[in-house]
């Protein structure tokens, strides 16, 4: 057997972990993305520096911050206690959530641009052809940014499975709850188990190799609007 | 001010740009919304559709209200149809699934005026409904655009520019269709445009834009033969008249063009008689005399009234209104040709007209 039990169930959990944050990050990403392509606020500027975020943020900053307000005395935390449902940290949707924020810049940029690219006149166009706004954003703007969607969901998806430092501050080690492959290859390395973690590390490689490559050579050329 | 009549009064101001205009326009046939780019023709066409906002504005079209006081009609529950300038087809359906696109919006409880197939059939484009529009070319494209608009069997047709994109030989593919548009349906046409020949061609009435207001506005013939403001149809000022095949002479390829005020020869271009067609006069083609005049070259002479006269661009030159029957030209003399025919107004004198244009 090339990966133990335990190696097996990382690459499932980080798989699991990984699906549900990009299922939840298209929600939820979607209309902020679209907002802040759309919108003349003032409100554009500060928005969209919060969402990428993440993206210079030190994970352990955002873990740090995420443990306070989720624990239990934070007010994310007491609220979920409130609701009985104890608290988040250390559990897997303790995780999701942390991943939903870490990974948040890269679902709500590439389709943000995508929905830029676009542009104001297919949206025009659908109105003088009774289209309302609604009916035009899924008959026309979601259609014409599919390529966006697909790049966006392909990059969150597997920075999902690369995160490390987010998943160390809020969900710890406990197998098949919180212990997604790069912390078992993390024990690996520390137990000084290196058969192991060279095993799990190839893999990790490979399939991230083969997401990018999948990125980059297949992605379908935008089209001429 | 007739009850299908189109109205819009826009007040819009920017710091380098507004438009202030207050116009009624027929609610039949094509009005051109003429001008230089800049003079505001494009966003009042915009303000009309909805998909700009003029604060305080009104328009109504047919008697229904679609902008006054608070009442704002958004552009998607607005009658109309629009065309763009370029190619605004939707690039992820088929020619067909474009057409679609609106006609399965509209609420049909208004009858379809205009079926799917006749706007096919206008358009000749009945054998690209398979194709995705990146396999059409700009005049194809355009053909398709306008259809989809048609298809909607609008209350007011709104149209910026649509051929402004396309080459010289892409446009002559598309005008005639345009020209069967004005001819077969009922649907008013507001024509944005600042291509004189298009004008000429296809408009019944003009607004006449210049830096944000309407200079000028009437029935094309009559706004093209005003003195106070002569304008321009390209390369100089004159009318244009509508005319009707009334005779073909096979011997010297001539066809004899019949309007209101006599005939016109003109080089006969094949078309059959009872054709309607355009000829346009140039001022510069037009000298005049006293009496009638034998022994000329000139195939076209008309007995002629003299309204008014101007000064021209250039002090020798003068601009000379005359009346054939109800019908309005336009003469370029020298003043000192003008001064010695005495052209006071209401003098009859004779027409000799040079050149006739035929046009579309």
């Amino acid at each position: 057997m090339l990966l133990s039990e335990g190696d097996l169930g990382a690459i499932i959990l980080t798989l699991e972990l990984a699906s549900i944050v990009t299922a939840i990050l298209l929600v939820l990403g979607t209309p902020i993305a679209w907002w802040l392509a759309r919108t003349k606020s003032w409100w554009k500027g500060p928005l969209g520096a919060v969402v990428a975020l993440p993206l210079v943020l030190p994970p352990s900053v955002l873990g740090f911050y995420l443990l306070l307000t989720m624990g239990p005395h934070g007010p994310v935390g007491q609220f979920t206690q409130w609701l009985g449902l104890g608290t988040l940290p250390f559990t897997f949707w303790g995780l999701v959530v942390g991943s939903v924020f870490y990974s948040l810049p890269f679902m709500v940029q590439p389709v943000q641009n995508a929905f830029e690219a676009i542009g104001e006149r297919p949206l025009e166009v659908a109105a003088t052809l009774r289209a309302s706004p609604l009916d035009s954003f899924f008959s026309v703007a979601l259609p014409l940014a599919l390529p966006g969607f697909l790049t966006a969901s392909i990059l969150t998806f597997a920075h999902t499975v690369g995160e490390f430092g987010v998943v160390l501050m809020i969900g710890g080690n406990i197998p098949d709850e919180t212990r997604v492959a790069s912390v078992q290859i993390y024990d690996h390395v520390e137990a000084l188990e290196y058969d192991q973690a060279h095993r799990l590390s190839g893999v990790m490689l490979a399939f991230s190799f083969l997401v990018l490559l999948a990125l980059y050579a297949w992605r379908p050329n935008p089209k001429k609007v | 001010m007739n009850i299908a009549d189109i109205r819009a009064r826009i007040d819009l101001r920017f710091p380098e740009f507004s438009l202030n205009v207050d116009l009624t326009i027929p609610g039949c046939g094509v009005t051109a919304l003429f001008g230089h780019s800049g003079s505001g023709k494009t966003t009042l066409l915009r303000c009309i559709a909805g998909l700009e906002r003029a604060p305080g504005g009104q328009v109504s079209v047919a008697g229904q209200v679609w902008q006054e006081g608070e009442t704002f009609v958004p552009t998607h529950q607005r009658p109309l149809g629009y065309v763009f300038q370029e190619a605004s087809l939707f690039p992820h359906l088929s020619v067909k699934s474009n057409l679609e696109y609106g006609r399965k919006r509209v609420d049909g409880s208004d009858g379809h005026k205009v079926s799917l197939d006749h706007a096919i059939e206008l358009l000749g484009i009945g054998h690209l409904l398979g194709r995705k529009p990146d396999r059409l070319s700009g005049g194809e494209r355009q053909r398709v655009a306008i259809a989809r608009a048609l298809a909607l069997s609008p209350r007011l047709l709104l149209m910026d520019e649509p051929l402004a994109a396309l080459d010289l030989a892409r446009k002559q593919e598309i005008l005639p269709y345009l020209e069967r548009l004005h001819d077969e349906l009922a649907i008013p046409i507001l024509y944005v445009s600042h291509a004189p020949d298009e004008v000429a061609r296809l408009a019944d009435h003009i607004v006449v834009m210049e830096g944000g207001r309407a200079v000028a506005t009437g029935p094309l013939t009559e706004t093209l033969a005003r003195l106070d403001l002569p304008i321009r149809l390209g390369e100089d000022v004159g009318v244009v008249l509508d005319t009707v095949v009334a005779a073909r002479d096979e011997k010297w390829h001539l066809a004899h063009m019949e309007f209101a005020g006599g005939r016109l020869w003109v080089r006969d271009h094949g078309l059959p008689v009872g054709h309607r067609a355009r000829v346009r006069i140039l001022a510069r083609d037009i000298s005049l005399a006293r009496t009638p005049v034998t022994g000329t070259s000139i195939l076209n002479t008309l007995p002629a009234v003299v309204v008014d006269s101007v000064d021209d661009s250039h002090p020798a030159l003068t601009l000379v209104k005359l009346h054939v029957g109800e019908l309005p030209l336009l003469a370029r003399l020298t003043r000192r040709s003008a001064h010695e025919l005495v052209l006071t107004p209401g003098r009859l004198v004779y027409a000799q007209i040079k050149a006739v244009a035929l046009i579309g």
